[in-house]
């Protein structure tokens, strides 16, 4: 009998354990298995969660610096940065943009929108890396270091607290960040922890870097894609621009948008190798705009000549096509590890990669009860066995969906969902 | 009145090759020889070969020029001024504002489509200001969209690029912005061909061309999302000229 009985006992294990996996899948709607598409695409507008458009966010600058901004740079002399008020007293929450974007960048404003739904007074910030950061809040303008673009953000975001005070009535302060912000987010919050300026209720860091040198090296890669190497970049963008063109020449009504973006790929069907370059791109040109700022700020000498001076005038056209074709490991190597290393006799390159990760505050982020991470299994930024160190550091606190790329599912019910169940003022302790 | 146009058209050629003359785009060197840096262009780029960035832009120094001047009239007085038109005007006016702007312009398209030769075009925005006029109370409201006949947008710039006429010279129109010295020719068409519609239909009175031109300025600013100095890069003159270039180029094709 027992020899008779143990199919049907494997079987209906099977079939428990195919229910057990199969429910999270099924919970889970979003359906781009292939992550370098959902990165791309983003989320399907069915599956997008109904985040109001008609916040009223401000538009705001501020002097972070006492430094005078270079000539050819003068119009980031201040801070740019964006505010949503509730009526009467709420927390705050300060969300941080990803690589190099603005604080009125897509994603960030969904955050922030989201947040804002939720009650929040919202404080929308840049990207330590963006140019308008580097050049009006980054003190050394040398950014990429973990701790120093923590502390400059740390500096922006109490001027900005100041300035806002006594328009809104401020009952506790959150944080949040996506991408390379979320990275910035956990130091920053490490930096609260220890100075408590604003004593952080909660912190929120979606899809982070693990170790900022393995990232950048993985988003380096992906323009190699590029069939025939960098210096076939421009047929690469001659090609990009003609299926944009088809697209727009195909459709009747659509306009020069992102609705453009998704026609584009039916038109192209592009292959993984494709898209990844798309994703190098995207990240090539914030690490352009990055490195050749930080150049103008230092007189460094890494794009520009170190004594060429650069008016308002300037044509910038052959720093712009040499920026375009560094990455972010030759700024790396080449520009930050010397600049770093010349403040700190010794230091060397395999300290400095190791100072640029989340594993560096390991210990306070395993501790840390109120910092929370979403995050996606198949993140492209992120290299093999890095989710598992995310997992095992923030635990209970993690929430890993199977799929969505970077970034690809953060408009989904999903994804917004599991935000503003984190972040929601009237739940936390 | 309009001999006045003819004479500040070529005035302003004159000017600007005079302008031109005095704006150089070359940075200053302090010292004999620029310091060569670790990624010079000698190092990095393939010689002899043109990039997607390279515009013909023969009058830089003065198209950078106005590029700043556009930029500081816009932060300090046109987006300022827009936003409190924004924040006056309720939103449903607003759309019917834009929507009748949008319906008069379409016979600029309706002319230049023929033009062009495109009957498909013709037929559909005759369609659409046929609807709209009628049962969109002159053009307040759109249901033309709402019965899916296609926007279309076509100018003289664009009459031209069909007729094979090439863009020419980059060209940053003074409070117009961007635009190339063909498509620049074109504004002049479209403006002077606008205004005659305008009189034929409307006889205006001047008091109605000061509120016409008025709502038309706000109303356009308040549809371009651009915001100077804002895109994040400090290459923003060379991006902003090859996105301008390349949508024209597509938008001809099309």
């Amino acid at each position: 009998m027992r020899q008779f009985g143990t199919r049907p006992v494997l079987l209906g294990l099977g079939f428990a354990l195919t229910l057990f996996w199969a429910a999270p899948a099924t919970a889970y709607d979003y359906p781009i298995a292939d992550p370098f598409l959902a990165t791309v695409v983003g989320t399907p507008a069915p599956l997008k969660a109904p985040v109001p458009t008609d916040v009223p966010f401000k538009r705001r600058s501020i002097r972070v610096l006492e430094r005078e901004a270079p000539d050819a740079l003068w119009y980031d002399q201040e801070l740019r940065y964006s505010y949503a008020a509730q009526r009467g007293p709420a927390p705050l929450i300060f969300t941080i943009a990803g690589t190099g974007a603005a604080h009125d960048g897509s994603k960030n404003w969904l955050a922030a929108r989201a947040f804002y739904s939720k009650g929040f007074h919202v404080v929308a910030l840049g990207s330590p890396v963006s140019a308008n950061f580097v050049v009006a809040a980054s003190s050394s303008g040398v950014p990429g270091g973990a701790f120093d673009d923590a502390r400059d953000l740390y500096r922006a975001m109490q001027k900005i607290r100041d300035e806002l005070q006594g328009k809104l009535e401020i009952t506790d302060y959150y944080l949040a960040g996506y991408s390379l912000g979320a990275f910035n987010a956990a130091h920053v919050s490490y930096l609260d922890a220890e100075q408590k300026v604003f004593d952080f209720r909660r912190v929120l860091m979606m899809n982070p870097p693990v170790r900022l040198y393995s990232s950048i090296s993985l988003l380096d890669r992906m323009l190699e894609n590029i069939p025939g190497g960098a210096d076939n970049f421009d047929a690469f963008y001659e090609r990009i621009v003609d299926a944009v063109g088809q697209a727009y020449r195909l459709s009747d009504s659509v306009r020069f948008d992102e609705e453009l973006l998704y026609k584009a790929f039916e038109v192209l069907r592009p292959t993984d190798e494709l898209l990844a370059s798309l994703i190098g791109l995207v990240f090539r040109i914030a690490s352009a705009n990055m490195a050749f700022t930080s150049d103008v700020m230092t007189d460094f000498g890494f794009i520009k000549p170190s004594n060429v001076r650069l008016t308002r005038n300037t044509d910038l056209g052959v720093y712009n096509e040499v920026a375009m074709r560094l990455g972010f490991t030759d700024y790396f190597h080449a520009y930050f590890y010397p600049y770093r290393a010349s403040l700190e006799p010794g230091l060397s390159r395999s300290e400095l990669i190791e100072r640029m990760s989340l594993v560096t505050i390991d210990d306070y982020l395993r501790g840390a009860e109120d910092v929370y991470l979403i995050h996606n299994a198949d993140d492209v930024i992120l290299a093999a066995g890095e989710i598992e160190i995310l997992e095992d550091m923030f635990g209970e606190r993690a929430t890993i969906f199977p799929r969505g790329g970077h970034m690809g599912n953060m408009e989904s019910y999903d994804y917004i969902g599991r935000m503003l169940s984190i972040m929601d003022p009237g739940a936390a302790p | 009145m309009r001999a006045i146009g003819r004479y500040t058209g070529s005035l302003a050629l004159v000017l600007l090759a005079g302008l031109n003359a005095g704006c150089s785009t070359a940075p200053i060197i302090e010292g004999d020889e620029p310091e060569p840096p670790v990624f010079s262009a000698e190092r990095v780029l393939q010689p002899g070969v043109t990039h997607v960035g390279d515009v013909y832009d023969p009058w830089q120094g003065f198209n950078r020029r106005v590029y700043r001047f556009n930029a500081f009239v816009d932060r300090n007085f046109l987006l300022p001024v827009t936003k409190g038109y924004q924040a006056v005007t309720p939103a449903p006016v607003e759309r019917s504002i834009h929507n009748f702007f949008t319906n008069f312009l379409n016979l600029n398209t309706i002319l230049n489509s023929a033009l062009q030769f495109s009957p498909r075009k013709v037929v559909q925005t005759t369609g659409r200001v046929a609807v709209n006029t009628t049962l969109g109370v002159f053009g307040l409201f759109d249901p033309a969209t709402r019965m899916g006949i296609p926007q279309h947008q076509e100018d003289f710039g664009q009459t031209l690029g069909r007729w094979g006429v090439g863009p020419g010279p980059y060209l940053v129109l003074p409070l117009l912005g961007p635009s190339s010295l063909r498509d620049g020719i074109g504004a002049g068409v479209d403006w002077y061909v606008n205004n005659r519609l305008r009189e034929e239909i409307f006889a205006p009175e001047t008091w109605h061309e000061v509120v016409w031109t008025t709502l038309f300025i706000l109303d356009t600013r308040a549809n371009v999302a651009f915001r100077y100095y804002e895109t994040g890069t400090p290459f923003e003159y060379r991006m902003v000229r090859m996105l301008i270039t390349t949508k024209r180029r597509l938008d001809i094709e099309r």
